[in-house]
C-alpha cells in the first residue's frame, strides 16, 4: 500500500473520530432519555450547541491568564493526538510508531494536567474544588491503567497498540483470566476518566458532587466548544481503545493491502462497536447511583486491585 | 594534560576560588565574579565530560602523593564519573548564573561566597577520586560545605535545627560509608579502587556493604527512612544553593552508590536486590505524598526530591536483579531509565528551586498560601517553571516521561526474571511507581495552580516583581534542557549506552539512526516513541484548531468578573488554598500512610468562639522513630553527663578500672 494512502487513511481516521465524537455522546444522552421515559434531543444536538458556543463570544473572567485561553486548545489537540493513536478501523497506520500505549495514557494525563491548571487559574472556589477532586481520581485511575498496559503488554509482547490490536485479533489469544480483569479494570477506568456516573455526572451543573464540570465552570463560547468537544472525543477514544482490544475483529490491515471494500466494512464495523458501546454505557448510567466523592477511590481502586490481580497472574504464568 | 588533570586543575581553581573570594570580600563586584568564575569553571567541567563521553579522550588516571603516605591520592576520569561530571557542570553552570543575579540580594554574602565554589570542587573530587581515603576526604569537604551553606541564614532558628539534623545525618552517613570502604578493601587494605575490583567477596558479604551503602549514599540522597533532615536542610539555603543541593549533591550521592554497587563490588545475589527496589518505591511514593501535604514551597520541592530519588533507586534495583540473572540487555535499559532520571531530575528540580528563589525574592515569603496570580505579575519565571512542573510530572512531550516510560519498558521485561519474589515485587513495584507519577502531577498542580495561579493571596504577591536578566537566563537555559532532552531523548541515551557498556558490559541499541529523533529501546515491533513527534502533532494540531476557530467561528473577546455560579467573592481567601488541594487525598492516602488526622471543634449554640478545623500532617518516620531515638539519646547523655565533673581520683580509679577489664578480657579471650 502506497504512502499517499497510508496517509489518507491515517487522516481519515483522524477526521472520522472527531466527527463521530458529538454522535456518540448524543447517543449516549438519547438512550438514557429514552430509558427514563423522556423524548430526548435530537441526535444532532450536540452538533448544534457546540456551533452555537463557536459562535458566540468569549467571556473571560478579569484576572484569567494566557494559560486560561490556551489550555482549551492544548486539551483538544492532547487528546486528539492521542485519539490518533488508536487503531479504530485499521491497523499498520504511518506514524502509529510516535507512541505507545504507555505514552497515550501520558498524553490524555497531560490534558488533565492542563484542564486542571485552568481550573485554579481564575481564583474561584469552584474551579479549586473540581480541579483537586479530578486529580484525586485521576491518581488512582492513572496508576490502574499503567497496570492494565502491563497486562496488555505482556500478553503481546509489546506496548504499541497496534501490535496488541493485531495480537488480539489473531487465533492465539483465546480467553484469559487475566483479560477478563483488564477489561472490568478498563471499564472502571473509563467511566471515572469520562467523569461518567458513578463517578461524576456529566448533565449536572450545580451539585457539590460534581467533578469535571466544575472545573471548566468558568469557560464559555468557543473556549468551552474545544473543551466539549475533548470530552467527548476522550469518550470515543476510550471506547475505540475497549473496542480495539477485546472486539479486535473487522479492523482493517493497511499492511495486508485490502480492498476499498474491506475499508468500507470496517469503517462501517467501527461505528458499530461505538454505538454498541454508547448504548452500554446509556443502560448501565441508567442503572445506577452517582456514589459520594469519597467512595470513589474504593470504586477505582477495585480497578487498581483487579489491574494488579491480572498482571501478577501474568508473571507467574503466562498461560492465564 | 590528559583529562584527568584537566579536571582536577579546574576543581583546584574551583577549591581556591572559596578563599579568594573572602580576600576580595571588600570590593563591590565579587559577587558578581565568583558566581561568574564558577560558572565558566562548571561549564569547563560539563565539556570535559561530554568529551570523554562522545569518546574524544580515553579513561585516564592520576596519582598524586597525597593524603596517606603509602597510598598516594588516585584519580581517575572513567565515562561513569564523566556522566556525572555533565551533572555537576551544567547543573553548577546554570545555577552559577542564577547566582549573579540572585546573590545581589544576599544581605551577607560572604556567608554564601566563601563556601559556595569550593563545594562545587569538593563534589568535583568525590567524582574524580579513585581510592577510598581521597573518596571519603572529598565527600566529608563536601558535606561540611554544604553544612556552612545551608547555615547562611543561622539567626532562624529553624535554619539552626536543620544545620543540627543535617550534621548528625552526615556523620551517621559517613560512618556508614567508611564502615564500607573498610569491608571493600579487606583484611589487606586494598584502598586503591583498581584492587577493590579485583578482589572476590562472598555474597553475605558483598550484600552487607550493599546495605552499608544504602546507608551512607542513601543518607546523603534522601532514602527513606534517613530522608529526614533533606525536607529540613535543603530549603533552609539560599535558592541556588538549594538547587545546588538537590539538583547536584543527591546526584553525586547517587554516583557513590552506583560507582560501589555496579563497579567496585562485582557480582551481587539475586536476594541483594528486592532491598533496593521496595526501598526505592516506598520512598518516591512518601516522598511525593509528604510534598502533596506541604504548604511551603521549598520544602514541597525538597519532598519531590525525595521522590525522585526513590524512582532513581528503584530503577537502579531493578539493573541490579536483571544484572544477576545475566539479562545484560534489560540491566542496560534500567540503568539507563536510572542516568537519564538523574539527568532529568538534575535540570527540572534546579529550575523549579531557581523559580522558588525567584517567588521567594519577589513575595518574601515560601508559604503556598500567600502566593497566588504570580503568573500576571512575573510571566517569564511562571511560564518557565510551568516548564518545569510539566518535565517533573513526567508529561510527554517533556524529558520526565522519556526516563519514566524506560522505567516502564524496563518492568515489562521482568517476566524472564527466574525468581519468584522478583517476579511478585516487580509488577508490585511498577504500580507504586505509577502511582507515584500521578501523584506527583497532582502535587504539582498543586503547587502551581495555588502559587502561580488564581487572584493573589497576600499584598506582597499582589506587589511582586520579575526577577533580573541572570535569573531569566538560567531557568530558560534549565527550561530548555528539559525540552531538549524530552524531543531528542536518543541522544541522551547514546552518551549514557557510553557508561553503561563500561559498566555492565551491555547497552541499548544506537539511537542516533532513528527516523524523527524517535527511541527504541529494544527492538522496533515492541515499542517505540518520539517526543519529537508528539510536540509537533500537539503544535500543529493545537494551532491549527486554534486558527480554525478563530477564522471560521468568532475571535470576539470580552472581559467580565469571574462567574463562580453566580456567586463570585471578593476575598481571595475564598479560593481553593493549598490545603483544601490536598484535602482529597489527604482524607484517601494520607490518613492511611502518613497518619494525618483532622479535628473539627464545634462550638455550643451561643457560644461566640469560631469554629475551627485543624489538620495535622507530619512525617510519621520522624514522629516514631527519630523521636523516640533522639528522646533515648539526650536521656542517656543526661544521665552521663556527671561523669565530666569527678575528682582526679576517681577518674584514675576509672582508667584503673578499664585496664583490669580489659586485661581480664584478654586473659579469658586467649
Amino acid at each position: 500500500m502506497g504512502m499517499i494512502a497510508a496517509l489518507l487513511v491515517q487522516g481519515l481516521q483522524m477526521l472520522l473520530v472527531v466527527a463521530v465524537a458529538p454522535l456518540l455522546v448524543s447517543i449516549v444522552r438519547k438512550v438514557k432519555s429514552r430509558l427514563t421515559r423522556r423524548q430526548g434531543a435530537p441526535l444532532v444536538q450536540p452538533y448544534r450547541d457546540l456551533i452555537r458556543l463557536m459562535r458566540k463570544d468569549v467571556v473571560l473572567a478579569d484576572n484569567a491568564s494566557w494559560l486560561f485561553r490556551a489550555v482549551p486548545y492544548l486539551v483538544f489537540a492532547s487528546t486528539w493526538v492521542a485519539a490518533a493513536l488508536i487503531p479504530t478501523f485499521a491497523t499498520g497506520l504511518q506514524f502509529s510508531w510516535t507512541a505507545d500505549l504507555i505514552a497515550i495514557v501520558a498524553l490524555l494525563g497531560s490534558a488533565r494536567f492542563f484542564l486542571a491548571l485552568a481550573g485554579m487559574d481564575v481564583g474561584t472556589s469552584f474551579g479549586g474544588i473540581g480541579s483537586s477532586r479530578e486529580m484525586m481520581i485521576a491518581s488512582m485511575a492513572e496508576p490502574a491503567m499503567m497496570l492494565i498496559v502491563f497486562s496488555l503488554a505482556l500478553i503481546a509482547g509489546s506496548t504499541q497498540l497496534f501490535t496488541v490490536a493485531q495480537f488480539m485479533a489473531s487465533s492465539e489469544v483465546g480467553l484469559r483470566v487475566s483479560l477478563g480483569m483488564a477489561l472490568v479494570a478498563l471499564v472502571i477506568v473509563a467511566l471515572a476518566e469520562n467523569a461518567r456516573i458513578p463517578v461524576d455526572n456529566p448533565t449536572t451543573h450545580l451539585e457539590l458532587t460534581m467533578v469535571h464540570e466544575a472545573m471548566v465552570l468558568e469557560y464559555s463560547g468557543r473556549h468551552l466548544a474545544m473543551i466539549e468537544l475533548s470530552s467527548a472525543l476522550k469518550l470515543v477514544l476510550y471506547v475505540s481503545l475497549i473496542g480495539c482490544i477485546f472486539v479486535p475483529w473487522g479492523i482493517a490491515d493497511s499492511d495486508a493491502g485490502d480492498s476499498l471494500a474491506a475499508y468500507v466494512l470496517a469503517v462501517f464495523l467501527y461505528l458499530l462497536k461505538l454505538g454498541v458501546g454508547g448504548v452500554a454505557l446509556a443502560v448501565f448510567e441508567t442503572s445506577i447511583a452517582k456514589m459520594r466523592v469519597f467512595r470513589v477511590p474504593n470504586f477505582v481502586g477495585i480497578a487498581l486491585m483487579l489491574a494488579l490481580l491480572g498482571t501478577l497472574l501474568l508473571f507467574v504464568t503466562r498461560s492465564l | 594534560m590528559s583529562a584527568v588533570e584537566n579536571v582536577l586543575s579546574v576543581a583546584a581553581c574551583l577549591l581556591v576560588l572559596g578563599p579568594v573570594a573572602v580576600s576580595l570580600r571588600r570590593a563591590s563586584w565579587v559577587s558578581g565574579f565568583i558566581y561568574a568564575a564558577a560558572s565558566g569553571l562548571c561549564a569547563l567541567l560539563a565539556i570535559f565530560g561530554i568529551a570523554r563521553l562522545i569518546g574524544l579522550s580515553g579513561d585516564s588516571v592520576l596519582t598524586l602523593p597525597l593524603g596517606l603516605p603509602w597510598i598516594g591520592a588516585h584519580f581517575q576520569l572513567d565515562s561513569l564519573a564523566a556522566f556525572f561530571l555533565v551533572i555537576l557542570g551544567v547543573g553548577g553552570a546554570v545555577i552559577s548564573l542564577y547566582g549573579i543575579g540572585y546573590g545581589r540580594h544576599e544581605h551577607d554574602p560572604m556567608r554564601v561566597l566563601a563556601f559556595y565554589p569550593s563545594f562545587l570542587g569538593a563534589m568535583t573530587l568525590v567524582l574524580l577520586a579513585a581510592d577510598a581515603f581521597s573518596f571519603l576526604l572529598s565527600w566529608e569537604a563536601m558535606s561540611l560545605l554544604s553544612w556552612a551553606l545551608v547555615l547562611t541564614h543561622h539567626q532562624e532558628a529553624d535554619t539552626r535545627t536543620a544545620g543540627y539534623v543535617y550534621i548528625v545525618m552526615a556523620a551517621f552517613g559517613t560512618i556508614a560509608l567508611l564502615l564500607a570502604f573498610g569491608l571493600l578493601a579487606g583484611a589487606e587494605g586494598h584502598y586503591a579502587f583498581d584492587a577493590m575490583r579485583g578482589t572476590v567477596r562472598s555474597p553475605v558479604l558483598a550484600a552487607i556493604i550493599l546495605g552499608l551503602m544504602l546507608l551512607g549514599a542513601g543518607s546523603k540522597a534522601g532514602l527513606v527512612p534517613l530522608h529526614v533532615w533533606l525536607p529540613l536542610a535543603h530549603p533552609a539555603a539560599p535558592s541556588h544553593v538549594s538547587a545546588l543541593m538537590s539538583g547536584v549533591m543527591t546526584k553525586v550521592a547517587l554516583y557513590g552508590f552506583i560507582r560501589v554497587a555496579f563497579d567496585l563490588l562485582g557480582p551481587l545475589a539475586w536476594w541483594a536486590s528486592p532491598a533496593v527496589i521496595i526501598l526505592g518505591t516506598l520512598t518516591a511514593v512518601f516522598g511525593i505524598l509528604l510534598a502533596m501535604m506541604e504548604r511551603d514551597l521549598k520544602r514541597a520541592l525538597a519532598y519531590s526530591t525525595i521522590e525522585n530519588i526513590g524512582v532513581i533507586f528503584a530503577a537502579l534495583g531493578l539493573a541490579l536483579a536483571f544484572r544477576a540473572n545475566g539479562m545484560t540487555a534489560a540491566a542496560a535499559l534500567a540503568f539507563t531509565a536510572a542516568l537519564f532520571h538523574i539527568f532529568n531530575h538534575m535540570a527540572f528540580k534546579s529550575l523549579l528551586f531557581m523559580g522558588a528563589g525567584a517567588v521567594l525574592n519577589a513575595t518574601g515569603t515560601r508559604d503556598l498560601d500567600q502566593m497566588g496570580g504570580l503568573i500576571h505579575r512575573m510571566p517569564v519565571t511562571s511560564f518557565l517553571v510551568l516548564v518545569g512542573a510539566v518535565a517533573i510530572s513526567a508529561l510527554p512531550p517533556l524529558n520526565g516521561f522519556v526516563s519514566e516510560w524506560l522505567m516502564f519498558q524496563a518492568v515489562l521485561m521482568s517476566p524472564a526474571i527466574p525468581q519468584d519474589a522478583l517476579q511478585l515485587l516487580v509488577p508490585a513495584a511498577g504500580g507504586l511507581l505509577a502511582l507515584a507519577a500521578a501523584l506527583a502531577a497532582a502535587a504539582f498542580v498543586r503547587i502551581f495552580g495555588v502559587g502561580f495561579l488564581g487572584r493573589a493571596r497576600s499584598p506582597a504577591a499582589l506587589s511582586a516583581e520579575e526577577v533580573d536578566r541572570f535569573s531569566q537566563t538560567a531557568m530558560g537555559l534549565a527550561a530548555a534542557l528539559c525540552v531538549l532532552a524530552g524531543i531528542l531523548p536518543g541522544m541522551v541515551i547514546d552518551r549514557i549506552s557510553t557508561v553503561s557498556r563500561a559498566i555492565l558490559g551491555g547497552q541499548l541499541p544506537v539511537q542516533a539512526h532513528e527516523a524523527w529523533f524517535r527511541i527504541v529501546p529494544i527492538a522496533e515491533g515492541r515499542s517505540s516513541y518520539s517526543g519529537m513527534l508528539v510536540l509537533l502533532f500537539i503544535a500543529v494540531s493545537a494551532s491549527g484548531a486554534a486558527w480554525m476557530v478563530h477564522r471560521l467561528a468568532s475571535h470576539r473577546l470580552r472581559r467580565a468578573p469571574a462567574w463562580d455560579c453566580g456567586f463570585p467573592d471578593a476575598n481571595p481567601a475564598t479560593q481553593y488554598s493549598a490545603g483544601g488541594f490536598a484535602q482529597p487525598l489527604r482524607r484517601v492516602l494520607g490518613a492511611d500512610i502518613l497518619g494525618a488526622r483532622e479535628a473539627v471543634f464545634m462550638p455550643e449554640p451561643g457560644d461566640l468562639r469560631p469554629a475551627r478545623l485543624t489538620v495535622t500532617v507530619d512525617d510519621p518516620i520522624w514522629r516514631n522513630v527519630y523521636s523516640p531515638v533522639g528522646a533515648v539519646v539526650s536521656h542517656v547523655t543526661t544521665r552521663m553527663n556527671g561523669l565530666q565533673f569527678l575528682t582526679i581520683r576517681r577518674y584514675l580509679s576509672l582508667v584503673f578500672l578499664l585496664l583490669i577489664t580489659l586485661l581480664v578480657g584478654l586473659m579469658l579471650w586467649a
